[in-house]
């Protein structure tokens, strides 16, 4: 156990964190916003430049281009939670699409991509699932026929977030219907302006509030040029894998943060003219939750540890999704019911507390129990890949 | 930054926990319960030949001077086996206790501890709860007063005891004036007695140990946090073993996903209270003033993930497993008896509590 960071890093921190102070009231909000984009941009790149984001990824691909840094990273998380900023951009290019060029792209998609994409310039949404594929994700259908030098897409997808606000998707489609199951499946990417693509918004049960929109999107014979698959034809399932690692590395929420929120609130909140902090009830409820976060916090430390030394974490490593998602569920619990009666409050209504924040996030939590991997499909990889269950026998064909 | 165990800790970690399974199998167990005591004083002398019962103990006094992730390394094996030791009344709370104390005369009595030539009960439960009108005080070198659910006293040679509050006594397990009578519980590896004092000699009373007793109290509770994992990790280790091999409805059962998400839900639990319950150690050593906090919440935490885990891993083995010839019943009720040895988790929470100011001192 050494939990000290060095002099280096501790330099390093201290940059990062008056960068922070000097720009955290100026900061546009990073959305999908189109009527904000432009300032988004400046934003972004204002962070590239300074190096705080896009740190990683080379000069030529439009990034700042410095050896990855494990540490720094972790630093840089830190400080911007730490003032309430968002580092950089929580949208699914960044997160998930870039990861996967850097790792999987031809150069020309990198220099194309890349680059735009840390800006903001380029909103991407992600077309995985469809109405009949979901955890059985392999399963889907939207069919990718080559014709000449492009292909034509026939289909539909549903649950895409965002693609009502996106310029572009990375999706998997069956480019190989003769083959197996996991086998036919191409990444691919396409403009949303493509001619045959029809978005329809799905309302959310958040009414909408916040920053997620669901979406279907149809696919009547959109052409799309060969070269915009991503890796090899037909070995899209091993490629969306690697993107689907980052989207769950990328949901490692901050339970800390939370957890401060909960009990400035609860400090706040009073019934019959006492807070409800000193109800041992309640209290009981927080020290519960508290005792959960710390666990997270520092078997997020350990998960750091092990990366830093290249060892694999194990099966300790698989139960990170399921734990955090929960408990930022069971925290916004705790705080509706302190609010009591009034915990139902929504939408900015008269004696809304905290600006609906936990409303608005206990949906969330739940859409993150389910989103990218439900829990049960959790659970299932904790039971087989990680204690060597055996798998579920396959049923009879009649 | 680093966090995670030293090449030296594991290899610690792996030497206890092989010594064990090799000396002390779960059949010796069953053994010593019929005994009139289960602690078993060559199990003791052995520990200390492998050098864990001064683990904490400073060098000048003949330990090696380690620290509290060491040893609770060193609990977790214990719990892991189900092993009858006073490794925690011993060389975990008297010998912070006494360190804490700080005094010449301690001297002899830590070292004993490390040679394996003194065993200590303790008589402590007072310090954080009393009922049936227990408590002790003490009276120009003399205690009186009755201490309930002592730890280890039975068979040992000296009794750690908490008196008046915030002092505490050594006397001798044979002195004159003691009683000790034996409480049967549910848990076979653990001994737990009633301990009558009638105006006893003591060995010595050292005032004005509030700090001391916090401290041994904070190192015992994390400690007993390591003790339960490690129970933890065997029933889930005999779940997932048993559910690989017992076959109903011509399949396994570890492929039905209830049964699969049994052992998913503990393992879990397990894997993120490990890393609690290795920052509490830690911050024992390393930054004391989150100590108070990090004590109560891994023993809290442990304690509810335990009661849990006990019930599930023993539900998947089915009626075998509410037999006594299947033996993971020895760690569930380790377990339980865990739960409230050193505080239960409502008084740990709202300990917890306390020290972060969120509730009045009581
Ligand atoms: C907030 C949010 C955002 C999302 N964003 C996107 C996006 O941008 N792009 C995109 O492509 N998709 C997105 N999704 C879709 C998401 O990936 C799927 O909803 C998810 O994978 C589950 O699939 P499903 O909805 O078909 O549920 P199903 O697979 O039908 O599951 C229904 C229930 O059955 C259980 N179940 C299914 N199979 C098993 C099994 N083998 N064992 C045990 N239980 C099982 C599930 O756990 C669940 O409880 C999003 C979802 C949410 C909630």
């Amino acid at each position: 156990m050494d939990l000290e960071y060095g002099q280096r890093y501790n330099d390093f921190r201290a940059q990062v964190r008056a960068f922070v102070e000097k720009h955290k009231a100026s900061r546009p909000i990073t959305s999908y916003d189109p009527k904000l984009r432009e300032k988004v941009v400046k934003w972004l790149s204002l962070q590239i430049d300074a190096g705080y984001w896009a740190r990683t990824i080379p000069k030529e691909y439009g990034g700042f281009g410095a050896e990855p840094d494990l540490l720094e990273t972790v630093i840089m998380d830190e400080e911007f939670n730490r003032a309430g900023v968002t580092r950089g951009m929580m949208a699914q290019g960044p997160s998930m699409l870039v990861p996967t060029l850097l790792e999987h792209g031809t150069e020309e998609q990198k220099r194309q991509w890349i680059g735009p994409t840390m800006r903001g310039k380029v909103m991407w949404c992600q077309g995985y699932s469809e109405p009949g594929a979901g955890s059985d994700l392999a399963s889907l259908q939207t069919a990718a026929h080559q014709d000449g030098d492009d292909f034509i897409i026939n289909g539909q997808k549903i649950w895409t977030s965002s693609a009502d606000k996106s310029d572009m998707m990375f999706a998997l489609v069956r480019t190989e219907p003769d083959a197996a199951k996991h086998s036919g499946i191409s990444y691919i990417i396409l403009p949303m302006n493509t001619p045959g693509i029809e978005v329809q918004p799905l309302q959310t049960m958040s009414g909408d509030l916040g920053e997620n929109s669901f979406n279907q999107v149809f696919f009547t014979d959109v052409r799309v040029p060969r070269t915009n698959v991503v890796g090899q034809r037909g070995n899209g399932w091993a490629i969306a894998n690697t993107t689907l690692k980052h989207e769950r590395n990328s949901l490692n929420a901050n339970a800390e943060g939370t957890l401060f929120r909960l009990m400035k609130l609860m400090r706040e909140e009073t019934m019959n003219g006492v807070s409800a902090m000193a109800s041992p009830v309640f209290r009981d409820r927080l020290m519960r939750l508290q005792a959960r976060a710390l666990s997270m916090k520092h078997h997020g430390m350990r998960m750091l540890t092990c990366s830093l030394k290249k060892e694999s974490p194990g099966i300790a490593g698989l139960i990170v999704k399921v734990q955090n998602c929960q408990l930022n569920f069971d925290m916004s619990a705790l705080a509706i019911d302190v609010m009591g009666e009034l915990g139902v409050l929504y939408d900015h209504t008269k004696y809304e507390r905290d600006r609906g924040y936990w409303q608005i996030h206990s949906i969330f939590s739940l859409g993150l129990i389910i989103g990218g991997g439900t829990a049960q499909i959790q659970k299932n990889i904790i039971a087989e890949r990680g204690l060597g269950l055996p798998r579920e026998p396959k049923p009879a064909t009649t | 930054m680093d966090f995670g165990l030293s090449e030296d800790q594991r290899l610690l970690e792996q030497s206890v926990r092989s010594f064990l399974n090799q000396q002390v199998p779960i059949d010796r167990v069953r053994e010593l319960r019929e005994h009139e005591c289960v602690i078993d004083r060559k199990i003791w002398r052995a520990l200390a030949e492998l050098g864990v019962t001064g683990i904490l103990i400073a060098e000048e006094h003949g330990g090696s001077g380690l620290n509290l992730l060491d040893a609770a390394l060193v609990s977790e094996a214990i719990g892991a086996a189900s092993t009858p030791t006073p490794f925690l009344s011993s060389a975990i709370m008297t010998a912070v206790g006494l360190a804490e104390v700080g005094r010449e005369q301690t001297h002899a009595w830590l070292k004993g501890i490390a040679t394996g030539e003194i065993m200590f009960g303790t008589a402590i439960t007072e310090a954080f709860s009393k009922r049936e009108g227990a408590g002790v005080s003490s009276a120009n070198g003399t205690l009186s007063g009755k201490s309930m659910m002592a730890s280890d006293v039975c068979t040992a040679d000296f009794i750690l005891v908490v008196c008046d509050g915030d002092k505490l006594a050594v006397v001798r397990r044979d002195a004159p004036g003691i009683s000790v009578t034996k409480l049967v519980t549910i848990d076979k590896t653990r001994c737990t007695t009633e301990v009558q004092f009638d105006n006893v000699t003591c060995e010595a009373v050292f005032d004005g140990c509030s700090q001391a007793i916090d401290r041994m109290l904070q190192a015992g509770r994390i400690a007993l946090a390591a003790d339960t994992l490690g129970c933890c990790e065997t029933m889930v280790e005999m779940a997932v073993e048993y559910a690989k091999e017992r076959k109903q409805f011509n399949r396994v059962i570890g492929s039905f996903q209830a049964v699969k998400h049994m052992c998913a839900e503990m393992i879990a639990e397990i894997e993120p209270a490990r890393s609690l319950m290795w920052y509490a150690a830690h911050s024992f050593d390393a930054a004391p003033d989150e100590a108070p906090l990090m004590a109560c919440h891994s023993l809290a935490h442990i304690a509810e993930i335990g009661r849990d885990i006990a019930s599930i891993a023993t539900q998947v083995h089915g009626g075998t497993g509410w037999t006594d010839e299947q033996n993971v019943h020895f760690w569930f009720k380790r377990i339980a008896n865990a739960r409230h040895l050193l505080g239960g988790p409502e008084l740990l929470r709202n300990r917890a509590a306390e020290v972060q100011g969120l509730a009045e001192a009581s």
